[in-house]
């Protein structure tokens, strides 16, 4: 296809605003087009930074909506979306953050965008029937040991060295102000909307190891190994009550 | 998405459908009058399930829907994207929509997305490459297509063809039926400077299997001209319920959408267009008894 003006120079031009409109293109007296190009100039730009404040509200809100709006504006020309699917876009956007200039102090930011795409990868994720806790109960301890747990596809884990769950609470549920320690947050979906939890300490490296398809006793060494007071019985009450847990396989 | 969804919804009515918003919800299921019918942007329930699914399910015992792609990218010059093709049709094989339409415009450069929906020239060349889609479109999904007439806001100097004759000559060469979106021709006049009914006049009307209504916004190019920004973010103004009106003399009842996208409104202010609509229809549709 030889397109006198290519969509590539199309492309390019939308979003290098800088640059020339492409010849060959007339507005209604059949002049060059001039500034009616830049209506796709910014119906591009606007749909992508308005899709963007959407996905990251606790972003735009430590940031306030100004700053994010020219955070948007580089993010979106660096890492135009890749899919059609705009439910995911965003997803280079912890990356970008990291090697951004202007929030270099704020070094909490790539990881609250990471709780926020996590969150909605969650909410988007597949249905699935949650395991009634007498079954998990009912097994004997040495055969639940042995066992691999069934974890459903709408749980994610963030971990991180800042405390991303108190910054999302303050920010979006009128928490505490957040107080500086690591935290490992637990995302699940109990319906349809999901849920963050923090886990005790060391609870990310079980939940990972569950997550990772590792037998129970094996996750279970792994927290205790790095925390002897590793608490089971509150990181499994977290998986239980957010639905988390769809199934035990029997070593 | 594997077992398709059983409801007795193979057509849409020709009556009064408005594009679907999740907030609308509830609204829609307590009472609905004078919608009809739903329309979706196919892309926004390409999710694995949740709430988005769940209440397509819900809605899908109720009311005919009709899935609408805003991401294919059909006037691509390069080949169609085989993997949101296959997203699509897992859509509407599950949904069982009793249509599904995309637009006469390109979104997709080298894998990047630009969510908007961009013009193409008018030629023999781009015709064949259109139809071409077309009928891949048709042929993967096993179903028959609408394709949209698109919002202009400017011309391509190398365009030998009238819009409605390409989309004429589209429709003659794949089978596809066609969209009539009212506001975007009464748009596409006003910022290219022509008259909107000669357009209805000429545009292929018994091919017309679904229309569209929208809002726009004002604003004017650098010599002052108006242009219009086809926006969906506000009411649908005057002259485009009259050019509307005239369109549906001459279509007959036709299914009609009222699109709101941006600043989506309260559930009865979308209601209030889409009695609007009705009102319109109701009319033509005695007239067409007589």
């Amino acid at each position: 296809m030889n397109l006198t003006v290519s969509q590539a120079a199309f492309t390019k031009a939308i979003m290098t605003p800088t640059l020339d409109v492409p010849a060959g293109l007339r507005d209604a007296k059949g002049d060059p087009a001039g500034k009616r190009f830049s209506v796709y100039r910014n119906n591009v730009a606007v749909s992508l930074t308005e899709a963007l404040i959407q996905a990251f509200p606790v972003i735009v809100k430590l940031l306030g909506n100004d700053n994010f709006r020219v955070l948007a504006g580089q993010f979106l020309r660096a890492h135009p979306p890749t899919s059609p699917l705009m439910m995911h876009y965003g997803e280079a956007l912890p990356s970008f953050l990291q090697g951004f200039e202007p929030t270099q102090q704020y070094g909490y930011l790539p990881d609250i965008a990471r709780l926020e795409l996590a969150i909605r990868r969650s909410y988007h994720a597949a249905d699935s029937a949650p395991l009634h806790p007498e079954a998990l109960q009912a097994l004997p301890p040495e055969k639940l040991m042995l066992a691999t747990l069934e974890i459903a596809p709408a749980t994610e884990l963030i971990s991180s060295q800042w405390p991303i769950f108190q910054i999302w609470q303050f920010n979006m549920a009128a928490g505490p102000k957040p107080k500086m320690r690591a935290e490992d947050v637990l995302i699940t979906r109990p319906e349809f909307d999901p849920q963050n939890i923090v886990l005790p300490r060391c609870g990310g490296i079980f939940v990972q190891a569950l997550i990772q398809q590792k037998i129970f006793g094996d996750a279970l060494t792994a927290a205790s190994t790095h925390n002897p007071e590793f608490d089971l019985s509150q990181t499994l009450a977290a998986l239980l009550t957010g639905n988390a847990i769809t199934g035990i396989k029997e070593g | 998405m594997n077992v398709p969804l059983q409801h007795p919804f193979r057509k849409l009515p020709s009556a009064t459908g408005v594009g679907y918003k999740p907030q609308h919800f509830q609204a829609i299921m307590d009472n609905p009058a004078p919608v009809e019918w739903l329309e979706i942007h196919a892309e926004n329930y390409m999710g694995q399930g949740g709430r988005p699914l769940a209440q397509l399910r819900a809605l899908a015992s109720k009311f005919a829907f009709s899935v609408h792609g805003v991401g294919l990218s059909i006037g691509s010059e390069t080949d169609l994207d085989v993997d949101h093709l296959d997203r699509l049709k897992t859509l509407c094989d599950w949904l069982q929509p009793a249509q599904f339409s995309e637009h006469l415009a390109w979104s997709t450069h080298d894998s990047h997305f630009l969510n908007d929906l961009l013009p193409l020239p008018y030629t023999k060349d781009t015709l064949t490459l259109v139809a071409n889609h077309v009928d891949q479109v048709q042929n993967h999904l096993g179903r028959t297509m609408l394709l949209e007439n698109p919002s202009s806001y400017l011309a391509f100097a190398e365009s030998t063809f009238e819009e409605y004759d390409f989309l004429d000559q589209i429709t003659k060469r794949t089978g596809c039926g066609l969209l009539l979106d009212v506001n975007n021709v009464f748009v596409s006049a006003t910022n290219l400077n022509y008259d909107p009914r000669a357009y209805i006049d000429a545009f292929p009307i018994d091919s017309v299997k679904e229309i569209h209504l929208g809002g726009h916004d004002e604003d004017e190019d650098s010599d002052g001209a108006p242009l219009l920004i086809d926006s969906h973010g506000r009411e649908i103004v005057d002259p485009v319920w009259a050019l509307y009106d005239y369109t549906i003399a001459k279509t007959g009842p036709v299914p009609t959408l009222i699109e709101w996208d941006t600043d989506v409104p309260d559930w009865t202010v979308l209601a209030d267009e889409a009695m609007r609509a009705d009102t319109i229809l109701t009319q033509q549709s005695q007239v067409a008894a007589q």
